[in-house]
């Protein structure tokens, strides 16, 4: 052991991991003392401690390699996790007031959420192929609890399990592409891996990269290995699905990004081919896929593989421009995302039933104006429409491209979020165009609270948070180049 | 003031928008607070525009009122100014939004606020078009209003107005991603988006070649120009009167924009080789959309044939290239502008009155209303292009222009002004003159206050402008000149180079 961990004070750069470890270890205990009715109150105490979390990661700014190296903080993982923390936080509280509806009033379920949270920035802050593997586990294993959370019901269960049995194949892909690469470098380390790369490029380690990417793309579900993103959308509970699509996407691309970037940079030809691959596979499949799908949540899940290409032609790139463009518009999906699991979590009819198809928003506009307001700001977002915010995400993305003449991809790229435009119109000209058939009962306050946020925030995009994002965007990806 | 009088001008109506998002319109009392709010803004809007033409330096060519500050990252820049070429449709955005309020007034009765709030956005983002000084801006405001009147169709459209209002969407739609992809590349080559420094930028032939397709793919379909104008007709027939105005008026002009401020002045090279082209398509326009408005049973689609028809001669008269074509042009766009908005509002006199746009529905209006059929009379005549109208003008100009360059595509466009006679004429005959038979019209209304209000100052401009055109071609003189000698630069530089090479 270096010196390290020889005073707390070293170990500043992983203080807010270090204080999410705990508080969740802390609550987890709590949880087992005086659990039965007191889930409500344990959900909001890990709102305020991932609260507490991001107050941390602001007021201790400090940046470094920790960990014999393999622990790395620097702009481009603050910026991530920034995102990752926000998110999880953010689907907590949409969560709140679904909990009981849906047989997620147990007290696992923020802990579990807290847990995965850690995991995905324990990812993001991955230097070494082992702490990479560590934190990716930490993360699937909790997410795949909380999926089949719901014991008692059939869908959850299906989709808790297929989750797991798809999400350990990725893994054992990963690992074997890691062992692969350990095998014919000799090394571990992502930013070291870079070295042996410009020394001598042999088959083994190229092999190794593509099953690294694989079991990466599996968790960003990428085209082809998208088929569980669907099943487990639909199945899981709607509060956990805006968990799923949001915080561990952010956290699963950010290491995609650093994977080829830091360690396989030299090598951009080889997995450029891949990236592209990835992109264009999943901008035209889900594009086309969802046309058809009627029930929403399974919608969001071929829109959420749309996504993912579309921010992968940002990482095709290869370049700086290329990855600040996929962090920007990492920011911007997951507020899109939260926006739409909002409108969806605050649709209840009377009998006590959340919306599920598209037909049950049939005239929402005239019922519940405001809500359909969000969702149409959210949609058309989606679609990529100035002068809201999911224009800007894809502007630069598919200006990182032009930049380094993938011009087909580009082509390709836009011509599929024209086809995508089709399956979002469909739910505005749902709730616009069409008379109104089912009654929903008010929204709680802080759902109405969060839709209103993320609508201003999209709608108002081009003037309020633009240029800021902008710059911690160019500043994360500068750490990387 | 005049330091961001651009942005005054163009955001006004979105405060406006802001304004109507906390009325309620419930009640009577809502909806007409509702209609106020729209028409004191659009109103001031429009006084505003018009203190900025009078503001406006005739004799200088370039831009105006410019307001300039780097926005997001180096690519996007906050950039405002107008010029000759643009400042006159800011003028008759501001002026058809408050007409459009007024004629609106009692025919829209269901989700009031919401119908002034999308046509005060969509104000703020034609505004915007022209306003805008970098190119990303441009995409920004020309794309954006999609959805507004995406939403206008299709809430407060007809029967078949969903149908309509995808059409009108996925084909503007695929036509301005690529032109998306033109713009990030001109990025990269200029390093700005700047408009006032891409005109001066020198574009690799080569390259202009497929710029100038993209952005051909999203102004053509704007325009729109035969044969990708099939969204239009049924557009303007599911649209409500209001919508169709604007559609007409403005919407399309942000094509012809497009194609003078993008196509002609940045790829001059490329608007060479691609002149043929589009002398094919416009002649085809003109001929063949006059020809189909000839038999049309529907009032809306037949001036919505005629707007094709029209817009075919904006074209040729722009890759003319020449002064008095490009002059003519912009005449026309405007003086189009006016009078297809007129007629538009013409039908949706009849229309809220009978609810039917089946021309076989009407006739012998003439005899009990006198007053709409001179109003009619006048903007038909403004539709064939009758000397002493405004619609004269417009097409003379860009004829003579085009005769300079090519005899043979003003020998067939000069056919569509017989056509456009034709139609014109025949289709006012039917509803207006004729005995009054229907026991359905026997009861209709002449002119109400409010209907009158809206279309005399619109005959208004049309006689003067069409005696008198001076306020216009002074105007847009100085830059169109501009644009013309640069163009006809351009090219000579080009091909003194082929020349040199060889």
């Amino acid at each position: 052991m270096t010196s390290d961990l020889s005073s707390f004070a070293a170990l500043a750069p992983a203080y807010p991991e270090l204080l999410l470890a705990v508080g969740a270890v802390v609550l987890l205990l709590a949880g087992v003392l005086f659990s039965r009715e007191r889930s409500t109150g344990l959900s909001v105490i890990s709102i305020v401690l991932l609260v507490a979390v991001i107050a941390v990661a602001i007021w201790q700014p400090a940046e470094g390699v920790l960990f014999n190296g393999g622990f790395i903080v620097d702009g481009f993982a603050r910026y991530m996790k920034f995102l990752v923390l926000g998110g999880s936080a953010v689907t907590l509280i949409l969560s709140t007031s679904a909990a009981k509806p849906f047989g997620l009033d147990k007290f696992e379920y923020s802990i579990l959420v807290l847990l995965a949270t850690l995991g995905m920035m324990v990812m993001v802050s991955a230097n070494d192929l082992m702490s990479l593997y560590v934190g990716l586990e930490l993360q699937s294993l909790a997410l795949y609890v909380v999926a089949a959370l719901r014991r008692g019901d059939s869908r959850a269960t299906e989709a808790g399990l297929k989750y797991f049995v798809l999400g350990a194949l990725a893994s054992g892909l990963l690992l074997y592409g890691a062992s692969l690469v350990y095998g014919f470098t000799g090394l571990t380390q992502l930013d070291q891996i870079i070295g042996a790369v410009t020394g001598h490029r042999s088959v083994g380690l190229i092999f190794g990269m593509v099953f690294l990417l694989a079991g990466i793309a599996f968790k960003i579900s990428a085209v082809p290995f998208h088929m569980w993103t669907p099943d487990v959308y639909e199945g899981a509970p709607t509060p956990v699905t805006a968990f799923f699509s949001t915080a561990p996407k952010v956290a699963a691309m950010a290491l995609i990004i650093r994977v080829v970037t830091v360690s396989f940079g030299p090598l951009t030809h080889d997995w450029q081919q891949i990236v592209v691959f990835l992109s264009i596979a999943s901008m035209v499949l889900a594009a086309f896929a969802a046309i058809g799908q009627n029930n929403l949540k399974r919608l969001l899940a071929y829109s959420s593989i749309g996504h993912v290409g579309f921010a992968l032609v940002g990482l095709s790139a290869g370049t700086a421009v290329g990855v600040e463009g996929v962090a920007v518009y990492l920011a911007i999906y997951i507020t899109m995302n939260i926006g739409f699991f909002a409108v969806l979590l605050s649709l209840r009819t009377a009998d006590g039933s959340y919306v599920e198809t598209i037909p049950q928003l049939a005239g929402l506009a005239q019922k519940r104006p405001f809500v359909a307001g969000i969702m149409a700001v959210v949609m058309f977002s989606f679609i990529g429409l100035p002068p809201l915010a999911g224009f800007f995400a894809k502007w630069q993305v598919f200006l990182a491209a032009i930049d380094a003449h993938l011009f087909a991809l580009a082509i390709i790229g836009v011509l599929a979020s024209a086809v995508s435009a089709f399956y979002y119109l469909r739910i505005v000209k749902v709730m616009y165009f069409d008379e109104p058939t089912t009654d929903f009962v008010a929204a709680p306050a802080e759902l109405t609270a969060v839709m209103a946020v993320t609508g201003f925030l999209l709608v108002t995009y081009f003037f309020t948070v633009s240029s800021p994002l902008y710059a911690a965007a160019h500043a994360a990806a500068g750490s990387l180049f | 003031m005049t330091d961001h009088l651009l942005t005054i001008v163009t955001f006004l109506p979105l405060l406006g928008a802001a304004i109507l998002l906390f009325v309620g319109d419930h009640d009577d009392g809502g909806k007409n607070l509702a209609r106020w709010v729209a028409l004191i803004v659009s109103g001031i809007t429009f006084i505003l525009s018009l203190w900025m033409w009078s503001q406006f330096d005739n004799s200088n060519a370039g831009f105006q009122f410019v307001e300039n500050y780097e926005w997001i990252g180096t690519s996007i820049g906050y950039r405002m100014g107008v010029d000759g070429v643009s400042v006159l449709f800011v003028v008759l955005t501001a002026l058809l939004t408050p007409v459009v309020v007024i004629s609106s007034w009692g025919s829209i009765q269901t989700r009031v606020r919401d119908y002034m709030l999308v046509f005060l956005i969509l104000e703020t983002l034609c505004i915007g078009v022209f306003t805008a000084l970098d190119l990303a801006m441009f995409y920004v405001f020309f794309e954006g209003s999609l959805i507004p009147m995406f939403l206008i169709i299709g809430i407060w459209g007809g029967k078949r107005r969903i149908q309509a209002a995808y059409k009108f969407f996925f084909y503007t739609f695929t036509g301005s991603v690529l032109m998306l992809l033109a713009i990030m590349a001109m990025y990269w080559q200029a390093g700005t988006l700047d408009i006032r420094k891409l005109l001066a930028f020198h574009f690799d032939p080569r390259l202009q070649f497929w710029l100038w397709l993209a952005f051909f793919a999203s102004f053509a379909v704007k325009m729109p120009m035969w044969p990708f104008h099939r969204w239009l007709p049924e557009a303007h027939v599911e649209a409500p009167t209001g919508g169709s105005v604007i559609l007409a008026a403005i919407l399309l002009k942000l094509g012809g924009y497009g194609f003078i401020r993008v196509s002609l002045a940045m790829f001059p090279d490329a608007s060479v080789t691609f002149a043929p082209f589009v002398f094919t398509l416009s002649v085809a326009a003109i001929v063949i959309t006059s020809l189909v408005a000839l038999v049309q049973t529907d009032m809306k689609k037949l001036i919505a044939y005629s707007s094709v028809a029209h817009m075919g001669f904006v074209t040729m008269g722009i890759f003319s290239g020449n002064a008095m074509a490009v002059h003519g042009a912009v005449f026309q766009m405007i003086s189009h502008g006016i009078v297809s908005g007129a007629l538009f509002l013409c039908v949706g006199v009849v229309y809220d009155r009978l609810h039917t746009r089946d021309i076989a529905a009407y006739g012998g209006l003439v005899s009990n209303m006198p007053r709409y059929a001179v109003a009619f009379m006048v903007f038909t005549m403004a539709n064939v292009g009758l000397p002493g109208t405004s619609g004269f003008i417009g097409e003379f100009l860009t004829m003579i222009g085009t005769f300079q360059v090519n005899t043979w595509v003003v020998f067939f466009a000069a056919f569509g002004v017989i056509f456009s006679a034709a139609y014109a004429l025949y289709l006012y005959r039917r509803i207006v003159f004729g005995a009054l038979t229907k026991p359905s019209l026997k009861g209709m209304l002449d002119l109400n206050f409010r209907e009158l209000a809206v279309l005399v100052p619109l005959i208004v401009l049309t006689i003067f402008f069409g005696f008198y055109p001076a306020p216009i071609l002074d105007a847009t003189a100085a830059s169109v000149n501009l644009v013309a000698e640069n163009f006809s630069k351009a090219i000579s530089t080009g091909a003194a180079l082929v020349a040199s090479v060889n």
